[in-house]
C-alpha cells in the first residue's frame, strides 16, 4: 500500500479526508480532470496547479498506443514525460477499448481487440494493462474490469462480475510496484444489488488500497443509479477511499460525496468547454447562444477565477467555437468550477456545514425549488434534510410533513 | 504616446528608440515587436501566460479592429470599456491595424474611392473611413493606422496611383472624424513605385500625426526592391516620430526593416512557424556557432527545428539549453512531439511561448548592437549564418 487515508471530518455518510500518494497530499472528495494523452486539453501545468488539480487522469489505453508505455518508462514515467508533480491515475484501458474499438471483445483471456494501428487482432489481459501502467508509473492504477453498460440486462452482469473477481487477483499478482503504486478495485455487478454486493465483499477480502464503483455514469436512470452508489459505499471499507468512476455532473458529485463517495472523474467539464458551454451555480450557461453577444457580465459573478474575474461572457462568446482560445478560457473556468466545488466539499464537511452547502448548492440550482426526486430520495439516505430547497408540491418527498401533506388531498403523493 | 530617439548610427537607419505608452508599466525599447493577436488575444497564449515572457518588450500587442466583426459590436465593445478592459490587458499597449497578414487579407481588387476591402474569416468586407474610425473610438487603443489602401506589386500604375490618392483622403478623413483619439498613424502606400511611395510620404509628412504605418509590403514586391523603396519613405518623414510597418516578418526582413529605420514591427512568422510545429533555435550570440546540423531531411536547420520529427521522440532535452521560457524551463522536445502527434492543442502553446520569447530576444540582441554600434556586422553575421547550410549543401552534391 501506498497511500495514507485519514478522516478529517464527517456529516452521516459524508467524510472529508487527507487522502497522502506518492506524488501529492490531496484534501478528498475531489475531482479529477481527464488528461487522456498526457495533456489536460490547452491547459499548462501551472495552470492546473493554479486551479487546484490535485489528482490527474491518463488514459492507459491512448498512452499505449502514443508515445507508448516503453517510452514513458525510458522517461521516467509519465509524471517525468509531462512534468506533473502532483499526482496522477492511469485507468486499466479496458473501458476505451470496448466503447473506442470496433470489434472488441471480452474474453475469459482478457479484451481481444483490432489494433487500431495496422488492424492486427490483439489482446489486453490484465497481466498486460497493469504491466502497463506499471511503465507510465501513476500514483494510482485501476484493475482490469470486465465492464458492462447498466443498460444490458441478462446472464452478461453476472458473468461479467465474477469475471472482475477472477481479474483482480491477477492484476494483484501482475502488479510490480505496490509500494509506490496503489492498485484499486473496481465493483461491478450493474444495477443488480446481490450481483454487487457478492462483487463487494470479493473485493474487500482482497485488502486492496482503494475501490472504485465502476460500471455507472453510462445511461442508467439516475434512480438506479444513487442506489447503487448508496449500497457500494455503505459496504466498502471506511478508512479507505471510494472513486465513482466517469461521474460527472456536479451535482451527481454532490449527491455521491453526501453518500460517502470521495473521488471522482469526467470528461464533462471540458469536453462541454469546447463546444462552448459553462459551469455555474446555476447549472449550464451556453455561452455560443446569441444573448450572450450583449451580455456584459461574467460567466460567474461568483467565481474568482481569471476569466470570471477578467472577461465578459460577450467577449467569450465572440471566441467560442471559432478560436482555441474560446476552449481554452471556457476549459480553465470549468475546471476551476469543479476544483471550487471540490473544496467547498472537503471544506463545509470539515467546518461542520455540511448540510448547509447542500442546500444552498440545490437552492441555486433549483430556484423554483423543483430538485429532482432522485435527489431527494438520496439526501433522505445521506441523512440530509433538503426539505428547504424543495417546493413543498411533488416530485419532491418530506419526511416528516405528513400534517401539512394531509391539506393537499387533491394531490397524489408518491411514496 | 511618447517616443524619443536614444540612439542613431551616423550611417543613418538604424535606431533605438524609447516608447512611452499609456498604459505599459515601463518604456518600451525600440526597435520592437508588436505581437500578433487574433480578436485581442494570443493566439495560444492564454492571457494568464503572457507575464511569463519578457517585460515590458512582450506588452505591445497588434489587434485587427475586423476581428471583432464576427460576433461582437461596437456598441457592446464600448460598454465593456474599450479593448484593454475587454481582454484584460490594462498594462498593454495596442496597435490596432486592420491588416493582420494571416486571415485579414486586403483585397484591391474590391475597393472603392469608398472604402478598403478585406478578405476576413466573414468574408469580403468593404470597410469605410467612418465605420473604421467608429471601431476605433469605441476600441480605444493606445496607437491606430489610418485606413489605407494597399495594392500588390503588380498592379498597373494607375491603380497605384489612385491607392495613394485613396490612402491620403482616408487619413485626412480619419483624423477629422476622430481628432481626439489616442496616436493615429499615418498610412503610406505606394507600391513599389518610388515616386508615389515619397509623394504619399510627402504628404503624410505635411499631417499632424504621432508616427507613420508604412504599408504595401509583403504584398508580391521582391525582397531586394525594398531597401530602396524604405529608404525613399523615411528620408523624407521626421526622425522623432515613430515608424511602424506591416508584412516584414522573417528575421532578415526584420533587419532589412530596422536597417532602413524602422521602429516597430508586426510579424507572422511567430504564428506560421507555431502552427507548423516548428521551434526557433538560432543563434542569440554574435558567435557564429550553432547547434549541430539536424539533417534538413526532417525540415530542420541552424535556424529552427521541426518538432514533429521522429528524431526528437526522445529527445529529453528542453528546445534550447539557455532559454528561460516556460517551455524550454519545463518541458522537453519529447513531449511537444508527442503533443503534435496526438494533435493537442497543447503544442502550439508551448510553441508560441517559446518562439515569442526567442523572437523578443533577438529583438533586444539587435538593440544591444545598435547601442554598440555593431549593427551592419551583426547583421551580416546572422545573414551568412543562415545561408550556412545551403553551402553545406551545395558543397556535397
Amino acid at each position: 500500500m501506498a497511500l495514507h487515508f485519514e478522516i478529517l471530518g464527517r456529516f452521516n455518510r459524508a467524510r472529508a479526508a487527507q487522502l497522502t500518494l506518492p506524488h501529492f497530499v490531496c484534501q478528498t472528495p475531489l475531482f479529477m480532470p481527464v488528461g487522456t494523452q498526457g495533456t489536460i486539453k490547452g491547459l499548462t501545468n501551472n495552470e492546473l496547479e493554479r486551479i487546484g488539480c490535485q489528482i490527474i487522469l491518463g488514459n492507459t489505453y491512448h498512452l499505449a498506443l502514443r508515445p507508448t508505455s516503453e517510452l514513458l518508462e525510458e522517461a521516467g514515467g509519465l509524471h517525468n514525460f509531462m512534468n506533473w508533480p502532483r499526482a496522477m491515475l492511469t485507468d486499466s484501458g479496458g473501458f476505451q477499448m470496448v466503447s473506442l474499438l470496433h470489434l472488441a471483445d471480452i474474453t475469459e483471456e482478457g479484451v481481444t481487440f483490432q489494433s487500431p494501428v495496422d488492424g492486427k487482432p490483439m489482446l489486453l489481459t490484465p497481466e498486460e494493462s497493469i504491466q502497463i501502467q506499471n511503465r507510465i508509473g501513476a500514483d494510482i492504477i485501476m484493475a482490469l474490469d470486465d465492464v458492462v453498460r447498466t443498460t444490458i440486462t441478462g446472464p452478461r452482469i453476472e458473468e461479467a462480475m465474477y469475471r472482475t473477481l477472477r481479474w483482480i487477483d491477477r492484476c494483484i499478482a501482475a502488479h510490480k510496484r505496490p509500494h509506490d503504486q496503489n492498485l484499486f478495485g473496481i465493483v461491478q455487478g450493474g444495477l443488480d444489488p446481490e450481483l454487487r454486493d457478492i462483487c463487494v465483499k470479493g473485493l474487500v477480502e482482497r485488502n486492496l488500497p482503494g475501490y472504485a464503483i465502476g460500471g455507472l455514469a453510462g445511461g442508467e436512470d439516475k434512480d438506479s443509479f444513487w442506489r447503487v452508489v448508496a449500497q457500494c459505499t455503505a459496504a466498502l471499507p471506511e478508512d479507505k477511499p471510494r472513486y465513482v468512476m466517469g461521474v460527472g455532473y456536479p451535482l451527481d458529485i454532490v449527491v455521491c460525496s453526501a453518500l460517502g463517495a470521495d473521488m471522482y472523474d469526467c470528461v464533462y467539464p471540458t469536453r462541454t468547454a469546447r463546444f462552448g458551454t459553462a459551469l455555474v451555480p446555476e447549472g449550464v450557461l451556453k455561452l455560443k447562444h446569441r444573448a450572450m453577444a450583449e451580455d456584459t457580465r461574467p460567466i460567474d459573478p461568483t467565481c474568482p477565477c481569471m476569466v470570471c474575474k477578467n472577461y465578459t461572457r460577450a467577449y467569450i462568446h465572440c471566441l467560442v467555437t471559432k478560436d482555441a482560445m474560446g476552449s481554452q478560457l471556457l476549459s480553465y473556468h470549468n475546471l476551476y468550477y469543479m476544483m471550487r466545488l471540490s473544496r467547498n466539499l472537503h471544506s463545509s464537511i470539515v467546518e461542520g456545514r455540511f448540510p448547509e452547502f447542500v442546500c444552498d448548492f440545490l437552492r441555486t440550482m433549483f430556484p423554483k425549488g423543483d430538485v429532482p426526486e432522485w435527489v431527494c430520495n438520496a439526501m433522505e439516505v445521506a441523512g440530509i434534510d433538503i426539505s428547504s430547497c424543495c417546493a413543498p408540491f411533488p416530485p419532491c418527498q418530506e419526511n416528516d410533513s405528513s400534517n401539512e401533506l394531509e391539506r393537499f388531498d387533491k394531490v397524489k403523493i408518491e411514496i | 504616446m511618447k517616443f524619443a530617439v536614444k540612439k542613431a548610427l551616423s550611417s543613418g537607419g538604424a535606431r533605438v528608440g524609447v516608447l512611452e505608452v499609456g498604459s505599459c508599466p515601463a518604456p518600451i525599447e525600440t526597435p520592437a515587436l508588436l505581437l500578433a493577436t487574433r480578436k485581442g488575444l494570443p493566439h495560444f497564449i492564454s492571457p494568464d501566460l503572457l507575464p511569463s515572457l519578457p517585460s515590458p518588450d512582450s506588452n505591445l500587442l497588434q489587434v485587427s479592429p475586423l476581428h471583432f466583426l464576427e460576433g461582437l459590436s461596437t456598441t457592446t465593445i464600448s460598454k465593456i470599456g474599450g479593448l484593454h478592459q475587454m481582454l484584460g490587458l490594462q498594462q498593454h499597449g495596442i496597435a490596432a491595424v486592420p491588416r493582420d497578414s494571416i486571415q485579414c487579407l486586403p483585397e484591391s481588387k474590391a475597393a472603392t474611392k469608398l472604402g478598403a476591402s478585406f478578405e476576413t474569416p466573414c468574408g469580403r468586407l468593404l470597410i469605410k473611413p467612418k465605420d473604421y474610425v467608429e471601431m476605433i473610438s469605441c476600441m480605444q487603443p493606445n496607437i491606430w493606422a489610418s485606413l489605407a489602401d494597399e495594392v500588390p506589386a503588380w498592379v498597373s500604375e494607375k491603380r497605384n496611383k489612385t491607392s495613394v490618392d485613396r490612402t491620403l483622403r482616408w487619413l485626412d478623413d480619419c483624423i477629422s472624424l476622430y481628432p481626439a483619439a489616442g496616436s493615429i498613424f499615418g498610412a503610406i502606400v505606394g507600391g513599389t513605385n518610388l515616386e508615389e511611395r515619397k509623394r504619399c510620404a510627402e504628404e503624410v509628412a505635411k499631417r499632424n500625426v504621432s508616427g507613420y504605418w508604412i504599408g504595401g509590403f509583403g504584398l508580391g514586391e521582391g525582397i531586394d526592391e525594398r531597401p530602396a523603396l524604405l529608404r525613399a519613405v523615411i528620408d523624407i518623414l521626421p526622425d522623432e516620430k515613430p515608424r511602424l510597418t506591416c508584412g516584414l516578418g522573417l528575421p532578415e526582413e526584420i533587419l532589412q526593416g530596422i536597417a532602413a529605420g524602422i521602429d516597430l514591427f508586426d510579424s507572422t512568422y511567430i504564428y506560421s512557424l507555431t502552427v507548423g510545429g516548428f521551434a526557433l533555435t538560432f543563434s542569440l550570440d554574435n558567435s557564429r556557432e550553432q547547434h549541430s546540423l539536424q539533417s534538413d531531411q526532417i525540415g530542420s536547420d541552424l535556424t529552427k527545428i521541426n518538432l514533429r520529427a521522429t528524431a526528437y521522440r526522445k529527445d529529453m532535452s528542453p528546445i534550447l539549453e539557455n532559454c528561460t521560457c516556460y517551455t524550454c524551463k519545463n518541458h522537453t522536445k519529447a513531449y511537444i512531439n508527442h503533443l503534435l502527434n496526438v494533435h493537442e492543442m497543447l503544442a502550439q502553446i508551448l510553441l508560441e511561448i517559446h518562439n515569442t520569447h526567442h523572437f523578443l530576444r533577438f529583438f533586444h540582441v539587435i538593440r544591444t548592437a545598435i547601442r554598440d554600434g555593431s549593427f551592419e556586422e551583426f547583421r551580416q553575421a546572422f545573414l551568412e549564418s543562415r545561408r550556412e547550410h545551403f553551402k553545406g549543401e551545395a558543397i556535397s552534391t
